[in-house]
């Protein structure tokens, strides 16, 4: 799975996972993922989302440093799956 | 099918908990965490008909609760239950205390309860549900003479349950601590007649716990009646103030 379909597949996984009231279609691909500016997540979101993401697209994100480039937004989880598949 | 681990599965405490989980719940399936001693649990795994196995735990070894997390994780598909149980206590005033006498105490009590909750939150958060059920102690909060390392642990655990609780309620698990006062286990067994007996008069009950008294409560605490419950702290000692 790549390309939009692998982006809309990670923001129901987000939807789901994080109990997020936007539906996918409202949540773009660059909107950052944690801070008011964006989805207004936090590192709680956080944990539960690394949890997610090595449950639904088998990715696992070994460390801290790794996750907050990682983490950005919909994008870069993205070409992180599509990097390690 | 419910799985739970119950740690410090040969003392009186886990093996109440544990009977009354096979007891009140068909679907329970019951681990019992041992360490050399385990002749009283092997004899309830023998009674429990394939419902309650043991497995070998040292509680302050981080890398044992890994290796027995996978195990039922492998064996049952998932783990639902934690009930951290396993403690001792090695009572000491301060003044005279060796090193030694605290870090045990610590280790056993406060650190078994961080490794034992860090293995078991992420599958826990992949599942979307869990309860953790703390054993702490009505020391925590009512602490008596030379017990300054048992009652930091134990008012460590209480802390500790009450923040992890903050940072895994949105992933459907559940953190509480039970504080037992008296219960009649083996625990009590150093107390000789006079001293059980002024012990009693300090009790507006005037009289001892039951484990399975214990054992009810951990039982609600790990229901789905109990989804609401989280961050609590519930003494259960006869009405010591």
């Amino acid at each position: 799975m790549q390309g939009e379909e692998l982006r809309l597949k990670i923001k129901e996984m987000m939807v789901e996972e994080l109990m997020l009231e936007q539906s996918p279609a409202d949540i773009s691909d660059t909107v950052p993922i944690f801070g008011g500016a964006g989805l207004g997540l936090d590192s709680v979101d956080a944990l539960q989302l690394v949890v997610g993401l090595e449950k639904h697209f088998g990715l696992k994100i070994g460390n801290s440093d790794a996750a907050k480039g990682i983490l950005e937004n919909v994008e870069t989880i993205a070409r992180e799956i599509e990097k390690s598949a | 099918m419910r799985s739970i681990l119950i740690t410090g599965g040969n003392g009186g405490l886990g093996l109440g908990i544990a009977r009354y989980f096979l007891g009140h719940d068909p679907e329970a399936k019951v681990w019992l965490g041992v360490r050399k001693n385990r002749d009283v649990a092997e004899t309830l795994a023998n009674e429990s008909a394939g419902r309650c196995h043991l497995i070998d735990l040292e509680v302050t070894d981080p890398a044992a609760w890994q290796t027995a997390v996978e195990k039922i994780i492998a064996a049952d598909g998932r783990l639902d239950v934690l009930v951290n149980n396993a403690g001792m206590h090695r009572d000491c005033l301060l003044a005279a205390m060796p090193d030694d006498a605290w870090h045990s105490v610590i280790a056993a009590n406060l650190d078994a309860v961080f490794h034992g909750c860090r293995a078991v939150v992420t599958p826990m958060m992949r599942q979307r549900h869990g309860r953790i059920i703390n054993i702490a102690s009505l020391s925590a909060v009512l602490p008596p003479l030379g017990q300054t390392n048992y009652a930091a642990a134990k008012a460590g655990v209480v802390a500790l349950g009450q923040t992890l609780a903050k940072e895994v309620a949105r992933s459907g698990i559940t953190v509480n601590s039970v504080l037992p006062g008296f219960i009649d286990t083996e625990a009590l067994t150093g107390m000789d007649e006079e001293a059980r007996k002024n012990a009693q008069r300090g009790i507006p009950m005037r009289r001892f716990g039951k484990p399975e008294e214990v054992a009810a409560a951990v039982f609600f605490l790990a229901s789905a009646d109990a989804a609401y419950v989280t961050g609590a702290a519930l003494k259960i000692d006869g009405g010591i103030f």
